[in-house]
C-alpha cells in the first residue's frame, strides 16, 4: 500500500521535551523527545517493555514525568489526569477496548458528555445524529443502535476512535491498533487513518509491526529500552533497518533452518468430531498428523476450530468421536494431566488465561507442572532453594527481563517476557510434541525471532511441533508442511517450501487446492 | 523518604490507621448518647489490661475467633469465599457436644475425640457445598449462608433431642463429661483465677502455624493457591481443580468446626438453645479481613477482636452500651476495605509534597 502523506510540518501540535519518568529506582522514559505535526502520522517503535506504553501514559495525562516538558499548540502545559488531555484534544485508543458490552455503540460514545434535553434527559435523537455525522465524515461504518456485544471487534474499535473524535481530539494515540484485526479491518483502518490526517487530524501509532509502519506513517520515533534512539522519516528506511534500530543489533527475518527428514508419527488425529460451546459441531472429522523433526503449520481464518482441536488436543475439552495417539498411545479424551505425561507440552493462545498464574511469582509459575516433583520438593514441602536456582537459570537462558525478578508477580512482566516465561516452562519440558498456538501474538520482532529460534531448535531436536497461528507469515516461514483448516476440516495440504501466499489464502477461504 | 515510602505502602499501617478511625468514629457515638469516650475507652483498656486474669480471659475469647478467623483466611487464599464458617461452626460445637455428652473415654483421649469429630463435621457441612459447586456450579456464597441457617436449626433440634437434653429443664443440654473438657489443670486455672483458661488459645496457636505452613512452604498449598489465582491455567498444567476446590473447602470447613470444639469444650460446657445466630464464623471474616489473610495475622488480629468483646461486655459497668464496639469493628472493617483509596490519597499527597 502506498502512503500518502498528509502532513504540515509548519503547524506543531504537540512537542514532547526530555521526557524523563522513573518508577522508584527504574528508569522507564529517559529523554525522549517527540514532534507531531498537525495531519501526520508518527509511529512509535520499540520492544515489548521498552517505554512506549510509558511515553503515551505520560501524554494523555495518566502520569506525571519525573522532569521534561509538553508543548501543546507551542505552550507549555501541565496536565493532572486523563481530563485535562481530552480538554487539550488528546484521545488515546487502548488496545483491550473500553467498551460497555450490553450498551448501543451510541451510548458508549457519548458516555460522560451526553447531549442533553434541559439537562436531565439524555437527547437520543440528537446524539445519534452527531455519532452518525462523524462516522460519515471519516469514512467508519457503524451502526449506531447495536450493542457493542453483538459488533465485529473491527467495529469496536472504530466506536473507540469515534469515541476519541466525539470528545473533540485532534490528536489520537492508537495502541497497538491492528493486534486483533483481520486483514480486511486492518486495510480499513488504514483507510480511516488517511481520512483523519487528511482532516488535518494527528495521529501516534504505536506498533511492533513494521509493515503498517511503512504502510502509513509518515515519521517513526524508535525507543529502545527507555532511552530515545532516532526520528526518521519513514520513507528513507527500509524494514530491516527500522527493526536493526530497534533492537540495537540486525535482525534475522528468515529463520535458519537445518535440512531433516521427519521419522515417526507422534501425533496422530483421525476423523475427530467435537462441538463448540454453543453445541455446533465445529470440527467434522479431522484427520492430522506430526511427525518427529517437523513443523506443521495449521493455517486457516480465525474460527474454523482452531481453539477446540487444541483444546481437545490438551485435555481442556471433550471431543465427540474419532481418535488421537500420541506415539501409539491413546490419548483421545484424558485429562490435561495425562495428555501432558503422554508427552504434550503446549504454548497456549492465551497466555494470561491458560499460560500464567499472573499473581504468582515467575519462579512458581516456572515449576507449574512440576511443583511435585523432585528437586522442587520433597515429603510434599517446597524446596524454595531449587525454585530460585530454576529460575534464575531460565530466565538468563532464555532473556527474560529484568533479571533478578525471579520472586515477583508474573503480572508485572511485560507481555514478551510473560511469553517468554512460558517458552522457558514448555520448551524446558522438552517433550515428544510442543503445540504452539499464536505464540508471537503480541510481541515485537526481537521476541518473535527469539520464539521462532526455540520452535525450530525443537524440531532439530527431532522433537514434533504443531503450529497453530493466524499470521500466514509465521506459518509460511516456519513450516515444513503445511495443513489449510476450513470449517472443521483439513482441506489442503503443501509443503512448506513450495507453499504460495495466495494459494493458501484461496484455500483458507474455503477454496480446493488447484490442480497444477 | 524511602523508609516514609515504605510505611505508606504496607497494609499494616492501614490496618492500624483503620482502627484509629474506627475507634474515632465509635467516640462520636459515644458523645451522641451522653457518654464520655475517655471514661468508655479507659474502662474498655482497663477491663483487658488492668490484671492478669483479665487478659487471660481475652485469650479464651480469642481462640474460636482465631479459629473461625483462619477458615476465612485460608478460602481467601485458595480463591473460594467461605462465608460458611458460622454453619461450620455450629456443626462443629454440635458435634464436639454430643461426642462430649454421649461418649465415655479417658481424660485427653475424650477431648481429642471430641476435637477430631468437630473438625470432621465442620469440613463436611463445608464440603457438601463444594460439591453443590463442582458438580452443580451454584455458587459457593449462596449455599454457604442457606447452610448456616441449616445448621442454626439443626443445633436447636439437637439441644431438644431427650437422649442428651438437660434432666432438669431449661433450653440447653447436658455438660459435656469432664473428660471432655479442655480446662487447664485445676492448679494453674486457680493460680490464673480465671475460671474459664483453657488451651484454646494454644490449639488456635498451632493451627494458625500450621496453616501459615501449608499456604507457604507446601505443594498442597501451592496447588491450592493456584487454583484460586486462575483455576484456567492450573487446569491447563494438569492440576485436578474440583479436587484442589474441595480440599480448600473442606480445610476451611474443619478449621470452623475445630472453632466450635474450643468454645464448648473450654468455655460453655454445653450448648443452649439458640434465639439468633452467635456470629463467631462472621467475626471470622472480620478477623481475617484485620490480619489480611496472613495466618499469623489472624492470632493478633483474633485476640484484638477477643478484647474488644471481652472488653466491651464490661462496658456496661460505665453505662456505656456494649454495641458500640460493633460500631468500631465495623468501621474498621470498612476502612480497611477502602484503604486502597487512602493508599493511593496519601502516595499522591507524598509525591506533590516532594514535586512542589
Amino acid at each position: 500500500m502506498s502512503h500518502q502523506s498528509h502532513m504540515d510540518p509548519n503547524t506543531m501540535v504537540i512537542e514532547m521535551r526530555d521526557i524523563v519518568k522513573k518508577f522508584g529506582d527504574f528508569t522507564a522514559n529517559d529523554h525522549i523527545n517527540l514532534s507531531l505535526h498537525k495531519g501526520e502520522v508518527h509511529a512509535i517503535l520499540g520492544e515489548n517493555g521498552a517505554g512506549k506504553s510509558t511515553l503515551m501514559n505520560v501524554l494523555c495525562g495518566l502520569y506525571h514525568p519525573t522532569s521534561g516538558q509538553i508543548l501543546v499548540d507551542g505552550k507549555e502545559v501541565h496536565m493532572n489526569g486523563p481530563r485535562d488531555a481530552i480538554d487539550l484534544g488528546i484521545g488515546m485508543v487502548h488496545q483491550h477496548f473500553m467498551l460497555i458490552q450490553p450498551f448501543t455503540v451510541t451510548d458508549n460514545i457519548i458516555l460522560g458528555i451526553e447531549p442533553t434535553k434541559a439537562g436531565v434527559v439524555i437527547d437520543e435523537k440528537k446524539a445519534r445524529q452527531k455519532v452518525l455525522e462523524l462516522s460519515e465524515r471519516y469514512g467508519m461504518k457503524v451502526d449506531p443502535d447495536a450493542k457493542i456485544e453483538d459488533i465485529s471487534v473491527g467495529m469496536q474499535q472504530r466506536v473507540e476512535i469515534l469515541k476519541v473524535l466525539y470528545r473533540g481530539s485532534k490528536v489520537l494515540i492508537l495502541d497497538e491498533p491492528t493486534a486483533s484485526l483481520t486483514p480486511q479491518e486492518i486495510d480499513e483502518l488504514m483507510q480511516i487513518i488517511d481520512n483523519l490526517t487528511k482532516d488535518g487530524k494527528s495521529v501516534i501509532l504505536i506498533t511492533h509491526k513494521l509493515k503498517e509502519i511503512k504502510a502509513c506513517s509518515d515519521t517513526c520515533t524508535v525507543i529502545r529500552q527507555g532511552k530515545y534512539i532516532k526520528t526518521v522519516n519513514v520513507s528513507d528506511v527500509n524494514e530491516n533497518e527500522m527493526a536493526a534500530m530497534m533492537v540495537g543489533r540486525d535482525v534475522n527475518f528468515k529463520v535458519e533452518k537445518k535440512d531433516m527428514t521427519p521419522g515417526d508419527v507422534v501425533l496422530d488425529i483421525r476423523d475427530l468430531h467435537a462441538k463448540d460451546y454453543r453445541g455446533i459441531e465445529i470440527l467434522r472429522g479431522l484427520n492430522l498428523n506430526v511427525r518427529q523433526g517437523e513443523i506443521v503449520g495449521l493455517c486457516g481464518v480465525d474460527g474454523n476450530g482452531q481453539t477446540e482441536l487444541v483444546e481437545v488436543l490438551t485435555g481442556l475439552k471433550k471431543a465427540e468421536s474419532g481418535s488421537i495417539t500420541m506415539m501409539g498411545q491413546d490419548v483421545y479424551n484424558k485429562t490435561p494431566h495425562e495428555v501432558f505425561e503422554a508427552g504434550v507440552s503446549s504454548i497456549p493462545a492465551d497466555r494470561q488465561k491458560h499460560g500464567l498464574v499472573l499473581d504468582f511469582s515467575i519462579e512458581d509459575n516456572l515449576i507449574v507442572q512440576h511443583y511435585d516433583e523432585a528437586p522442587f520438593s520433597k515429603n510434599g514441602i517446597l524446596n524454595r532453594e531449587a525454585i530460585r536456582k530454576n529460575a534464575t537459570e531460565l530466565m538468563e537462558k532464555f532473556d527474560v527481563r529484568p533479571r533478578g525478578a525471579e520472586g515477583k508477580p508474573a503480572g508485572n512482566l511485560s507481555g514478551g517476557n510473560q511469553q517468554k516465561v512460558i517458552i522457558a516452562r514448555e520448551v524446558t519440558n522438552d517433550k515428544e510434541l510442543l503445540i504452539a498456538f499464536n505464540p508471537t501474538r503480541g510481541l515485537d520482532v526481537g521476541a518473535i525471532e527469539f520464539v521462532h529460534k526455540y520452535l525450530v531448535e525443537q524440531r532439530n531436536k527431532g522433537r514434533a511441533v504443531l503450529l497453530v497461528s493466524f499470521e500466514l507469515d509465521e506459518i509460511m516461514s516456519l513450516s515444513d508442511r503445511i495443513e489449510v483448516i476450513f470449517d472443521g476440516e483439513i482441506t489442503g495440504s503443501v509443503a512448506g517450501a513450495d507453499a504460495d501466499e495466495k494459494e493458501l489464502g484461496f484455500m483458507m477461504a474455503g477454496g480446493k487446492k488447484s490442480e497444477n | 523518604m524511602k523508609t516514609k515510602k515504605g510505611i505508606l505502602d504496607s497494609n499494616l499501617f492501614y490496618t492500624v490507621l483503620a482502627i484509629m478511625i474506627g475507634f474515632c468514629i465509635g467516640a462520636i457515638f459515644l458523645v451522641i448518647a451522653g457518654i464520655s469516650p475517655a471514661v468508655a475507652y479507659g474502662k474498655l483498656i482497663d477491663s483487658v489490661f488492668s490484671k492478669p486474669k483479665y487478659m487471660v480471659w481475652t485469650l479464651v475469647y480469642a481462640a474460636p475467633v482465631i479459629f473461625t478467623g483462619l477458615s476465612v483466611a485460608f478460602s481467601f487464599r485458595t480463591g473460594v469465599f467461605n462465608i460458611g464458617a458460622e454453619g461450620q461452626y455450629i456443626v462443629g460445637s454440635v458435634a464436639a457436644c454430643v461426642v462430649g455428652i454421649l461418649f465415655h473415654l479417658p481424660p485427653v483421649v475424650h477431648a481429642l475425640v471430641c476435637i477430631l469429630a468437630a473438625a470432621i463435621a465442620g469440613c463436611l457441612w463445608s464440603l457438601i457445598v463444594g460439591i453443590l459447586k463442582t458438580k452443580r456450579g451454584i455458587h459457593e456464597v449462596l449455599s454457604f449462608i442457606m447452610f448456616n441457617w441449616i445448621a442454626y436449626y439443626l443445633q436447636n433440634y439437637i439441644v431438644n433431642l431427650p437422649a442428651i437434653h438437660k434432666q432438669s429443664g431449661g433450653e440447653a443440654t447436658e455438660n459435656v463429661a469432664d473428660a471432655a473438657r479442655i480446662l487447664l489443670p485445676e492448679g494453674l486455672m486457680r493460680s490464673l483465677d480465671c475460671s474459664g483458661a483453657n488451651w484454646g488459645f494454644v490449639f488456635a496457636v498451632i493451627a494458625a502455624i500450621v496453616i501459615y505452613i501449608i499456604i507457604e512452604k507446601t505443594t498442597l498449598g501451592y496447588q491450592l493457591k493456584a487454583v484460586g489465582f486462575n483455576k484456567n491455567a492450573a487446569e491447563f498444567a494438569g492440576i485436578n481443580v474440583n479436587r484442589s476446590m474441595l480440599t480448600a473447602l473442606g480445610i476451611s470447613g474443619a478449621l470452623a468446626g475445630l472453632g466450635g470444639a474450643m468454645q464448648t469444650l473450654g468455655m460453655s460446657g454445653r450448648l443452649s438453645q439458640l434465639a439468633a445466630q452467635e456470629g463467631f464464623g462472621f467475626e471470622g471474616i472480620t478477623v481475617a479481613l484485620i490480619a489480611g489473610s496472613n495466618p499469623l495475622g489472624c492470632i493478633f488480629s483474633g485476640i484484638f477482636y477477643g478484647a474488644m468483646k471481652y472488653g466491651g461486655s464490661k462496658l456496661t459497668m460505665v453505662k456505656a452500651p456494649s454495641e458500640v464496639v460493633n460500631i468500631i469493628m465495623g468501621c474498621v472493617i470498612i476502612f480497611i476495605a477502602i484503604s486502597q483509596v487512602f493508599k493511593t490519597v496519601f502516595t499522591s499527597i507524598g509525591k506533590k509534597k516532594k514535586e512542589a
